[in-house]
C-alpha cells in the first residue's frame, strides 16, 4: 500500500520535473525560463523526496526508519527555503545586468 | 527560560540528526548543545520579544504552510498547462505590488511565498513595494487579490 502510494507520488514528481524541463526549452527569455525551472523543481523535488521518505517506511515503522524519513523530509524543507531565495537572486542578478524582459507587444513589432 | 527553550530545540535536532541513542553520543550532545546555548542563546529569539507572541506566530505559521502548499499545487498545475500547451499562452510582465507589511520576517516570508508560487518571482523590494515578474495575467490577478498577504499579516499579527 505504502509502496504503491509512494510510486504514485514519485510519478507526479517526475511529471513536474518534466514540465519544468519542457518549460526551460520552450520559454522565450531569461525570466520566463526562471519561472519554469525554479517552480517546477520545487514541486517535483518535494513530491519525489516525500515519496522516498514514505518508501523508506515500507519495511515497518521502526525508530531508525522514522528518523531517516525525518531527515529526508528535512531536505524538502531546505529546498523550500533555498529554492525561492536562489531564484530571486538569479532573477535580481539578471535585472541588474539589464536583461530586457520578453513581452507580447515587443514580439508583435 | 529562553536558555531552556533554545537548549531543547538544539537537543531535539541533535537527536534527529545523530540517530545514536546510546549514553556516549547523548552526553556529547548535551555538552555541545549546552555550549552553543550558552554562547548564542540570544540569536534565535530577540530579547524584546514576548514568548507567548512567538508561540502564536509559530502555531499560525504551521497552519499557513498547508494553505501555501495548496496554492503551490494549484498554480503548479496552471504553469504545467501553459508549458504543455502547444501555443504557449504566456503574457509575461513586471508588476509593482504595494505591500502593507512592516516586519522584516513578514516581508521575507511574503517574498519567498511569492517566488515559491509558480508564475511569480519577486525580483526586488523597494520601500515595501514588490517588483514581481508574472508569467501571465491570471497569476498577476491572483497576486493582486492580496489573499496571501492577508494570510501573512495574520500570521505575524499585523492585521
Amino acid at each position: 500500500m505504502i509502496t504503491a502510494f509512494s510510486l504514485f507520488l514519485f510519478a507526479i514528481g517526475i511529471f513536474f520535473f518534466f514540465t519544468a524541463t519542457v518549460g526551460l526549452l520552450r520559454m522565450p527569455d531569461f525570466y520566463c525560463r526562471m519561472q519554469a525551472t525554479g517552480k517546477g523543481d520545487t514541486m517535483g523535488a518535494f513530491l519525489t523526496v516525500t515519496a522516498l521518505a514514505l518508501y523508506n517506511l515500507h519495511y515497518g515503522f521502526t525508530l531508525s526508519a522514522v528518523l531517516v524519513s525525518l531527515k529526508i523530509m528535512f531536505i524538502a524543507v531546505f529546498i523550500f527555503v533555498a529554492n525561492p531565495t536562489a531564484t530571486h537572486a538569479i532573477a535580481k542578478a539578471g535585472m541588474d545586468c539589464g536583461f530586457e524582459p520578453w513581452t507580447r507587444e515587443r514580439r508583435a513589432e | 527560560m529562553r536558555y531552556i527553550i533554545v537548549f531543547i530545540l538544539l537537543f531535539a535536532h541533535w537527536v534527529i540528526w545523530s540517530g545514536m541513542l546510546d549514553a556516549f553520543h547523548l552526553a556529547l550532545g548535551v555538552i555541545s548543545c549546552g555550549i552553543v546555548t550558552f554562547m548564542s542563546h540570544d540569536l534565535l529569539f530577540k530579547r524584546e520579544r514576548i514568548t507567548s507572541q512567538l508561540l502564536t506566530e509559530s502555531i499560525r505559521f504551521l497552519f499557513y504552510i498547508p494553505w501555501l502548499m495548496y496554492q503551490i499545487i494549484l498554480s503548479n498545475i496552471h504553469v504545467a498547462k501553459i508549458v504543455l500547451n502547444p501555443s504557449l499562452p504566456i503574457d509575461p510582465k513586471f508588476v509593482w505590488y504595494k505591500s502593507r507589511l512592516k516586519k522584516d520576517i513578514a516581508l521575507t516570508t511574503f517574498s519567498n511565498s511569492i517566488t515559491l508560487t509558480p508564475g511569480t518571482i519577486t525580483t526586488d523590494i523597494v520601500d515595501g513595494q514588490y517588483y514581481v515578474h508574472c508569467l501571465d495575467q491570471k497569476v498577476a490577478d491572483d497576486l493582486m487579490g492580496g489573499a496571501m498577504e492577508r494570510k501573512i499579516a495574520h500570521v505575524f499579527e499585523e492585521d
